[in-house]
């Protein structure tokens, strides 16, 4: 009876997160554009798809990802290995970020304008490469970015310096960075968080602030995703002026 | 038996982007941290909710959400469609003209955000960090609101053509000064909000905006002026953030 109850909870408070999308699609079809809906059945399973999956994830969210990420902060800590749990920072933010989808799709759109605006031969051999070179970049940059925001969580550096160090350097390659790849370089900084690793990190971090004496979660634990959608602007447009 | 085979491929691939995570975790918990899991079952099961719930999620977008959301773009970024609503026509079309893009971008943008499964999760994290003072509903509303924002603003951008880097330094320069009064509790989660707003249902819907804006309005390159979109929708939750956690402390001060 309780597991009833839950799951019915859980569809109600996911159809309450569609609600806003529902009603501006259909807002904008029927009163803007003045269209009636194509494919209306259609449409149904597939907001009743979207609803089970966000219901089912959500619940997945607290049974697996968050304790994963709690847990291994917290036997990193006990352990007191700086160099495993940095190891393991890296390859989480390298590992989650080559084989993410959006990039994937970036990077090829990238290596089309590095063609055409010549800075590359304009073959496929050549495009490719570039493809490979800017998803590896990127996948570095995160790696390193979780690796810096792990030693911050650990040494309690307040996180505006390093963000606002970040800024500068993003400036800065602004300045010298070909005029065609600063779109993407600013783009890639949004897509290499996942949904799968956002929360596994924010958890690491969290546990990582919750089980050092003098770090307080609220104000250390956060703040490892920031880092990550900030040093891949800078590596991207370094990529760009090296190549 | 095509849908089948769709869910198939949905639940393969979706399994390809877990797979190197779940490798590095229990690698490490196996050789390096030579504990077992406490409650493995338990998370297990965790991460197969996870897998499957975020096929499903993604099937019904790509179902139901993303053919119509991104031909609704095309159509509303089309020039007949603009010219269409105004009452006088004339040439050329001004940055004025185009009312229903604006709103749209700052609708989708919302509504999208609302959505966004990574940022749930975010928010069930801080409000149970921060002991229930911050309220996920709250937090959600607010990066939502950044988000409008910043996409109707990258709209306004490819419609008049300005470069795309004096924004966000202007942006960068507007959060700096805001750290410096925000309440100190919210500064990580203010920058991480950030990062996490643009990722399953956002990304698409609002490159396929981009897109349909940077080749239809003439003078623009797809290639170059069609990104940036995202980056505008990464910097100002931040802001959004902050100046929410500003209010709720003036609030509670007032209150007091």
């Amino acid at each position: 009876m309780n597991t009833f109850l839950d799951v019915f909870k859980s569809l109600f408070s996911s159809s309450r997160d569609l609600l806003p999308i529902i009603l501006v699609v259909t807002f904008f079809q029927l009163f803007v554009l003045q269209q009636p809906f194509p494919e209306l059945g259609k449409m149904i399973v597939g907001i009743l798809f979207v609803m089970a999956g966000m219901s089912m994830f959500i619940r997945g969210l607290e049974m697996g990802l968050f304790p994963i990420g709690e847990s291994m902060a917290y036997s990193f800590a006990r352990k007191g290995s700086l160099f495993w749990l940095l190891l393991f920072s890296f390859l989480l933010g390298f590992g989650t970020t080559i084989a993410e989808p959006a990039l994937i799709a970036v990077a090829k759109e990238a290596s089309v304008i590095a063609a055409e605006g010549g800075m590359i031969e304009n073959n496929k051999e050549a495009m490719r490469a570039y493809a490979t070179g800017l998803r590896v970049t990127v996948a570095l940059s995160v790696g390193l970015a979780i690796l810096v925001g792990v030693i911050r969580i650990i040494k309690g550096w307040p996180i505006q310096y390093l963000i606002a160090a970040g800024y500068i350097g993003v400036v800065i390659m602004t300045a010298f960075a070909p005029k065609e790849i600063i779109g993407i370089a600013y783009d890639s900084g949004g897509v290499t968080t996942s949904t799968i690793t956002v929360p596994l990190v924010t958890a690491l971090g969290v546990g990582l602030a919750s089980s050092i004496s003098g770090r307080n979660p609220m104000i250390d634990g956060f703040g490892l995703i920031a880092f990550a959608s900030l040093t891949p602007m800078i590596f991207v447009m370094a990529y760009g002026m090296i190549i | 038996m095509d849908f089948l085979s769709e869910i198939f491929s949905v639940v393969l691939s979706t399994m390809g982007d877990v797979l190197p995570i779940v490798a590095i975790i229990f690698g490490f918990q196996l050789f390096v941290i030579k504990r077992p899991f406490p409650n493995l079952k338990r998370v297990l099961i965790g991460l197969l909710y996870v897998l499957i719930g975020l096929s499903f999620f993604l099937i019904g977008l790509e179902e139901a959400l993303f053919p119509l959301g991104k031909l609704m773009a095309k159509q509303l970024t089309d020039p007949e469609f603009i010219r269409s609503g105004l009452d006088v026509v004339t040439n050329g079309l001004v940055w004025s003209d185009y009312t229903w893009v604006y709103l749209f971008a700052f609708a989708i943008g919302f509504s999208t955000t609302i959505a966004e499964p990574s940022l749930i999760a975010v928010a069930l994290m801080a409000n149970e960090v921060s002991g229930g003072s911050i309220s996920a509903r709250g937090l959600r509303i607010s990066v939502a609101v950044g988000v409008a924002i910043g996409i109707a603003l990258g709209v306004f951008r490819i419609v008049t053509g300005t470069p795309l880097h004096y924004y966000i330094m202007a942006g960068y320069v507007i959060v700096i000064i805001q750290t410096f009064y925000a309440p100190k509790m919210i500064v990580g989660l203010a920058y991480d909000s950030g990062g996490v707003t643009t990722s399953t249902v956002t990304v698409p819907l609002v490159a396929a905006l981009g897109l349909g804006l940077a080749s239809t309005i003439p003078g623009r390159n797809p290639l170059l002026d069609g990104f940036g979109l995202i980056a505008f929708a990464s910097l100002f939750p931040i802001m959004s953030v902050m100046c929410y956690a500003q209010i709720s402390e003036w609030l509670a001060k007032k209150a007091k």
